[in-house]
């Protein structure tokens, strides 16, 4: 989807004042953090969303730079007493490092092996962290990670929280659409219509791809220290395979090259999720909420089936072309009432 | 135990191991074959061989201890119908999720194989909830004794199993019309269609052959270790690594990936690191697609990588 500067810079401004406002009218903490993981979930989706659909690259291990940003700045904070912002930024870097290593060789491989090999990678970031006990706390995790501060101000409570983490969605929103409408965004787009292409025009491919690798594994890394000093704990059960997989859901149903489809992705999955979890539990006795997935299944087949550009982007493009097709007709009719012959009949 | 005895002991388990994921991996392969998929979810069929079997055979408390199944039929009947209602289950899924999203992207048909995993394993929770089954052992007698390493009757049913199944495919693609059809769809799909094979049916054939075979799998491991609704992630993982190993478009190099496979956990269980056994499946990929990529494995590549994939 293609929006131009201002129609972009006028959602941006609506957006902010919502979520400006938003807060007063939360009743409780609950649906504090409910938004407050929709800005996280949007941070790494529009990540996500330029490499899959941009970049064309499918990653089903993006819960693991999600991880290694939560447990770098875990351990630069508890163990070493670093300032947040400062564990944060250290955090960005190592993750967008280790991006950068793992990305050269692996997306050299396509489709089902990329695929593969990037959920093989969440595999093993799993099973290190519950075995490096020393380094991540096994099973039981970090524990006692300091709230995010900025000099002596501590963000103390979930809705003071609530904007610093829309504070850096916004950013990364910004930033992306920017990287979207350049010359990089252009790029990007070719390398996914046709990587030979783009080749065969100049563009270096391999770098673009890692670049974008990189650049959402620096997205999930923030994601991930927000989290940790949200949170305050962190544990091997977060960057379970099926988190990784639950983003793509994002992705997918936002739309495969939309950065405002990435929030709206991150958005209506979260409150599904949330909804199934407090829904099932009283029409099937016993039910724990995981069933939810099972929703989210049934979702991701008829997106792709349907409307495989997502939610947004699909419907966008049918709107218009319907209204085109309606445009058409109109334009038919009248040509055929200034002729004053018979209406066309329909065939 | 003397050295020998342990390394026996080792490959025997790894055998059998092996043996399940060969039998995954040959899922993958015919799938992959005839329609060009790599189907995520081939494990879930393992899991739902086995839940189903295990439902037919047992007194089973479903959906959340509101019905109790209680069919009572004899081990090898259940068996048959389990594969069957599996298979079923298959073809199912291709007519309802892929044949309607025919000329999509790899990238979508990645994402509803996925959607299909979470759906199997979804309604296996809410049927079976998060317990883990198992079936009783397919026969009693004691287990067999090589210089002190054991193998027991169930392993041997696992691999026998394998190999009578190998010899039955072998047989089937090699003999019948249907198998030989196709096999020209893998070799190409455009060429056999245009010898009147009709492709749809093909790759439908395809899912329900996978799936069966994906079920009886499940089937002969849930004596010996238990199956619950999440297993059938890893088994997709392994099956697919396996399939690899084997170039992902030929039977008897997924078959000997398979095994391989499972030998090189065991030891790696037993020798390196028992924490890291489920990683081990993963650096034999990685190490595989590298040192294709780089030209050492070249004959591994196939038509469909050269088509893009």
């Amino acid at each position: 989807m293609q929006l131009s500067g201002k129609t972009n810079l006028i959602a941006l401004g609506a957006l902010v004042i919502v979520l400006a406002i938003i807060p007063n009218f939360l009743a409780n903490n609950y649906q504090v953090s409910i938004l407050i993981l929709i800005a996280l979930y949007t941070i790494m989706t529009v990540g996500l969303s330029l490499l899959m659909g941009y970049a064309g690259q499918i990653s089903l291990g993006q819960a693991v730079f999600y991880g290694f940003g939560g447990y770098i700045t875990a351990w630069l904070a508890v163990r070493n007493d670093v300032p947040p912002i400062i564990a944060m930024l250290m955090a960005a870097i190592v993750t967008g490092v280790f991006a950068y290593v793992v990305g050269i060789p692996m997306l050299r491989l396509r489709g089902h092996y990329l695929a593969m090999a990037t959920l093989g990678l969440n595999v093993i970031f799993e099973l290190a962290v519950m075995q490096e006990t020393a380094w991540t706390g096994g099973p039981d995790g970090f524990k006692g990670i300091p709230k995010f501060s900025i000099g002596d101000f501590v963000f103390e409570t979930d809705r003071e929280m609530y904007y610093v983490v829309w504070f850096f969605a916004l950013l990364i929103l910004v930033l992306s659409l920017n990287i979207v409408n350049s010359r990089v965004g252009r790029a990007l787009r070719a390398v996914h219509a046709s990587e030979i292409a783009a080749e065969m025009s100049g563009v270096d491919t391999a770098h673009y791809k890692v670049a974008v690798l990189v650049l959402s594994a620096v997205y999930a890394s923030i994601a991930g220290s927000l989290y940790a000093f949200w949170i305050g704990i962190i544990s091997p059960s977060v960057y379970h395979l099926t988190f990784s997989i639950e983003l793509v859901v994002m992705v997918a149903i936002g739309g495969l090259a939309s950065v405002w489809g990435a929030i709206f992705g991150a958005a209506s999955v979260t409150l599904i999720a949330e909804g199934l979890r407090n829904i099932l539990p009283q029409l099937l006795r016993g039910a724990s909420g995981e069933q939810e997935i099972i929703a989210f299944g049934i979702i991701l087949i008829l997106v792709m089936i349907f409307l495989p550009e997502g939610l947004t982007t699909g419907s966008i493009q049918r709107l218009r072309k319907w209204r085109a097709d309606r445009a058409m007709v109109a334009d038919l009719q009248r040509s055929v009432d200034v002729m004053g012959g018979e209406p066309p009949r329909a065939a | 135990m003397a050295i020998e005895t342990q390394i026996l002991q080792l490959i025997f388990a790894g055998v059998t191991v092996g043996s399940i994921y060969a039998l995954l991996a040959l899922g993958f392969v015919v799938i992959h074959n005839v329609t060009g998929i790599v189907n995520f979810a081939q494990g879930d069929f393992a899991m739902l061989g086995a839940l189903v079997a295990v439902t037919l055979t047992e007194k089973t408390p479903i959906f959340n201890r509101v019905f109790v199944a209680d069919f009572n039929l004899p081990l090898p009947v259940a068996i048959a119908l389990s594969t069957l209602i599996v298979s079923a289950i298959g073809v199912l899924f291709y007519l309802v999720a892929i044949r309607p999203a025919q000329g999509a992207s790899i990238i979508s048909l990645i994402i509803i194989t996925i959607g299909a995993h979470f759906v199997f394993q979804g309604a296996a929770l809410i049927t079976w909830a998060a317990d883990p089954y198992s079936l009783p052992r397919f026969t009693s007698g004691g287990p067999l004794e090589v210089i002190g390493a054991i193998l027991t009757q169930q392993n041997m049913w696992v691999i026998g199993v394998t190999i009578f199944l190998l010899v039955l495919l072998y047989l089937f693609f090699d003999r019948t019309l249907l198998g030989k059809a196709l096999r020209a769809c893998a070799i190409n799909r455009t060429a056999a269609r245009l010898m009147g094979i009709n492709i749809n049916r093909m790759a439908l054939l395809s899912f329900a052959l996978s799936a069966a075979i994906g079920a009886l799998a499940g089937i002969v491991i849930t004596p010996a270790n238990s199956m619950s609704y999440g297993d059938g992630t890893f088994l997709s993982l392994k099956g697919f690594v396996a399939a690899i190993m084997g170039g992902l478009n030929s039977a008897t190099g997924a078959v000997v990936g398979g095994i391989i496979l499972g030998i090189l956990e065991m030891f790696g269980a037993r020798y390196l690191s028992s924490g890291y056994k489920d990683a081990i499946a993963f650096v034999v990929l990685f190490a595989i697609l590298f040192a294709r990529m780089s030209g050492w494995l070249k004959q591994g590549q196939t038509q469909t990588e050269e088509a893009g994939l």
